[in-house]
């Protein structure tokens, strides 16, 4: 530990830090630029000079190492006059367009020289003025703005992956660009909108749409992958105007992908905001009152055997609780999945479905050994992750598949599903490697659990494992990467029907009704069905309906996702359903209580203490059962070369697919494709 | 300092050719293995003298992977050292000092001969496209004041007739001779030395 003073304060602090650091430890706050915590350091916007004992000259805090016995000073006549002197340099080119700059309100430059600021200039010359540079759909450009913080530089370079900006030309001539004049080939692109602390890069889709201060805020969860990133919602009336991410060092840091930030227009397109009811091929309006009539002699007048029931990938833990209980309690029936396809699931144990290793686990691991998944785009920021922790330990990355490029050097095997028999059956390279690895990483992907070998690989995988004692209390190395927001959520409430293959059912039209929770995955054809469609969007699950009921999105119910750590996080409800649409939970519980005459539950908050008290029970069983043999059967396994399926990035999910911003990235990406101007 | 930006028309490809590639190797090999990066400024000058004293966009990609680095660093580095021609410079390639010695000196009349020769305004190829001239700051030369450089060689104690007359050689494409036009050997007083005189060889 360090001795040193700031400001006459006596402080301590760990060896490393630097004075900035320090400072802020002091509890004592230093204006900043280029000093970003997550970024290296680059020092070149000097704004955090502090005065140091015993040097002539101020120092810059954030490229300056704390030393024992320092004499740190900030709030001097000599540090503010250097600090003037620096915000005058700033501004010498910096336009006078706050009024028109979407910045505005939450800019650093602009809150800063309201401290540093001098209320002349002393600058006669004209101002610079430099060329707005293409950066794709997403990210606005105004270079004229830009004070070579160099921000957005070093976090392509360092987060992103993907070095495609620079600072180019010296001096006053210096410009930020990419030379592409593309956009970023990086899904985490539009965290340079966050990072830059004046108005050069600022969000399109949101370009003079609001203020910052006539925003309402909601801190709430994402549900475009599994990850759960924290984010912050921002609305004007019940227009949910932007998505910013919210800091959560156990889950995406301060960063989000741009589906999570950008999808949200897709919350305003396709929106079902009525009940309809199919006439001869057509929908017409209807009444809440009519189609629950319709409904409910519908339900009367089938066997609970010919009636199934779907949860779809964005649904709310409390939906998919209420719709469990209205099918056990109120049909009687077990009929509810899930799962779109057959994919292997083993839920005798929470471990079996979730990322064990946990996210932050990431950045200890030494082996990390991606099975049938790419997380570039079925998680980015666990992808991001991994970057992290090739680039501080230079962790070993292996792929059974050649993924192309996720962002950091890997080394692919040949695809075939007998070299993967070969690595766990002990006798390969890569056994040894596993085994040898403190802590070591197992990530199996979706593409791997709905191959034909999915239960025989899991299985082994895990015995091999167990049998090497590499689970541990501390460390679990099997991982699945699940996509969807809520399919962690759905297992943990037992949304399976281990029994019967209903998907197969459904195939055969064994069912007469269908009720899809916006489920709008699943794969068959319809003949006699009548489909009950619940959701937020007019999409595929729609499209086939009878009767649909509007719900919500996830912006507006308050709802709990389990991330695929297994991490229960609560959604916030930031605005409301269009038209007539009502909250989820709630047209389950109406139904229910038209049918019985008796509601399921009396209020949301019985449902919620219900629903965690569910899965404290589960845990608890879970927790009893001992851990039985898993058995091998080896004529499970099939020889062929594994698929690696991913979802359309852009379009994975209904809220993405409405949206427009969404339709433009993919796009920006296909010409880039064609045109090939990489180099 | 003018903004420099790469040329418009660009060749498609760069390749180093042998005796390039063999300056290039013996460079990279004198950094430890995964710093070869620290090559590139040299790289960018012997691919700039392999090209008629300037770097193309495919030069600079060709360096990038040569040296397994971004494109971007690469090119970072050649627009912000003015050392580095962007654009094509012709085969003779005339910097002329307008520092203050050489200022003090009569410089203007150099720049006033490349006016009336080569080209009105600077960094413009001459009609014949073979040379082109560039007011460049202090090129060490102060003591033969006005001085100016063409490709490696030093041409000193010019003033406006002189300039004209090598200018014209150039561009007759001769090589006119380099150093002092009056007659001094090096930087040595003009009417014979003054000190050191019992020096031989001095």
């Amino acid at each position: 530990m360090l001795k040193l003073k700031v400001n006459n304060i006596d402080i301590e602090v760990e060896e490393g830090l630097t004075v900035l650091q320090a400072c802020e430890k002091a509890g004592v706050e230093i204006p900043r630029f280029c000093y970003h915590e997550k970024l290296s350091i680059a020092g070149n916007c000097r704004m955090c000079l502090v005065e140091m004992e015993k040097s002539p000259k101020p120092v810059a805090s954030c490229a300056m190492p704390a030393a024992e016995g320092m004499n740190i000073k900030t709030n001097t006549a000599f540090v503010e006059k250097a600090r003037k002197g620096v915000m005058e340099f700033l501004l010498a080119n910096h336009p006078l367009d706050c009024p028109v700059c979407d910045q505005g309100g939450e800019c650093d430059l602009q809150d800063q020289s309201m401290f540093y600021g001098v209320d002349k200039s002393r600058f006669k010359e004209n101002k610079r003025s430099v060329p707005e540079k293409n950066m794709g759909p997403l990210i606005k450009t105004q270079m004229t703005r830009c004070i070579h913080c160099t921000r957005c530089v070093r976090f392509a370079t360092e987060i992103a992956g993907v070095p495609e900006l620079g600072a180019i030309g010296r001096g006053e001539d210096m410009q930020i660009t990419t030379y592409l004049e593309q956009s970023m080939q990086s899904e985490l692109s539009a965290n340079v909108v966050d990072l830059c602390p004046v108005g050069a890069l600022t969000s399109k889709p949101y370009v003079f749409e609001a203020r910052p201060w006539e925003l309402k805020k909601t801190e709430t969860i994402d549900v475009m992958d599994a990850i759960g990133s924290n984010i912050r919602v921002d609305t004007y009336d019940w227009e949910v105007k932007r998505v910013l991410p919210i800091i959560n060092e156990d889950i995406n840091e301060e960063w989000i992908s741009d589906k999570t930030r950008y999808a949200c227009d897709g919350l305003l397109n396709q929106r079902l905001d009525q009940p309809f009811i199919k006439y001869n091929g057509k929908f017409e309006k209807a009444s809440w009152e009519e189609v629950y009539k319709i409904i409910k002699s519908k339900f009367e007048n089938t066997s609970k055997e010919k009636v199934c029931g779907f949860v779809g990938d964005l649904t709310n833990m409390e939906t998919s609780y209420i719709f469990k209980e209205f099918f056990d309690r109120t049909l009687e029936s077990q009929n509810y999945e899930s799962r779109s396809n057959n994919r292997f699931l083993d839920t005798s144990k929470r471990e079996n479905y979730l990322f064990n290793s946990t996210i932050n686990g990431i950045e200890e691991s030494d082996l990390i050994f991606l099975i049938g998944a790419n997380p570039r785009y079925e998680a980015t920021i666990l992808n991001a992750r991994i970057r992290k922790s090739y680039l501080n330990n230079n962790t070993r990355i292996l792929s059974l598949n050649d993924l192309g490029d996720l962002t950091y050097p890997y080394e692919s095997l040949d695809g075939q599903t007998q070299t993967l028999k070969d690595i766990f059956d002990g006798g390969h390279d890569l056994s040894k490697a596993i085994l040898s690895a403190n802590k070591p990483i197992i990530i199996l992907g979706e593409s791997l659990l709905d191959s034909s070998s999915s239960k025989y690989f899991f299985n082994k995988i895990k015995k091999f494992l167990l049998q090497n004692k590499k689970v541990s209390q501390e460390w679990n190395p099997l991982n699945i990467l699940s996509c969807d927001a809520s399919t962690v959520g759905s297992f943990d409430l037992g949304i399976i029907n281990q029994n019967k293959n209903l998907l197969e059912d459904l195939q055969k039209n064994k069912f007469d009704i269908v009720y899809l929770i916006g489920q709008d995955n699943l794969n068959f054809d319809k003949k006699d069905e009548f489909i009950i469609y619940q959701g937020s969007h007019g999409d595929r699950g729609a499209e086939i309906a009878d009767i649909i009921f509007p719900g919500s999105a996830y912006t507006e119910q308050d709802g709990y996702f389990t991330n695929l750590e297994g991490k229960l996080q609560k959604a916030y409800k930031a605005s409301y359903p269009p038209g007539e649409a009502k909250e989820d939970w709630q047209i389950i519980n109406e139904l229910a209580e038209l049918m019985n005459n008796r509601k399921l539950f009396n209020d949301k908050e019985e449902l919620e203490s219900s629903m965690l008290n569910y899965l404290n029970l589960q845990k608890e069983k879970q927790d009893n059962e001992s851990n039985n043999d898993t058995k091998i059967d080896e004529n499970e396994f099939n020889n062929e070369t594994l698929k690696v399926n991913v979802k359309d990035y852009y379009f994975s999910n209904v809220i993405a697919r409405s949206s427009k911003t969404m339709i433009e990235c993919n796009n920006s990406k296909i010409i880039l494709k064609s045109t090939g101007t990489e180099g | 300092m003018s903004l420099r930006r790469p040329a418009k028309d660009q060749p498609e490809t760069f390749e180093f050719n042998s005796s390039s590639l063999e300056a290039a190797n013996t460079i990279v090999s004198k950094y430890p293995k995964g710093k070869q990066q620290s090559a590139v400024m040299a790289l960018l000058y012997i691919a700039q003298r392999q090209n008629n004293n300037w770097i193309p966009l495919a030069a600079m990609k060709y360096i990038a992977k040569f040296l397994e680095m971004p494109y971007i660093k690469v090119y970072e580095v050649a627009t912000f050292y003015t050392m580095y021609n962007l654009s094509p410079v012709g085969k003779f390639f005339i910097q002329v000092c307008t520092t203050t010695p050489c200022m003090i000196r009569g410089a203007n009349k150099l720049v006033e001969a490349c006016k009336e020769k080569i080209s009105e305004k600077e960094s413009q190829l001459s009609s014949d496209k073979s040379c082109s001239w560039m007011e460049v700051e202090c090129l060490g030369a102060c003591v033969n004041a006005p001085m100016m450089q063409i490709n490696d060689d030093y041409y000193e104690d010019l003033d406006k007739e002189k300039t004209l007359e090598i200018l014209d050689k150039i561009l007759n494409g001769e090589t006119p001779k380099p150093g002092s036009y009056r007659g001094r050997v090096n930087n040595e007083p003009e009417n014979n030395r003054k000190t050191l005189l019992d020096l031989k060889n001095a």
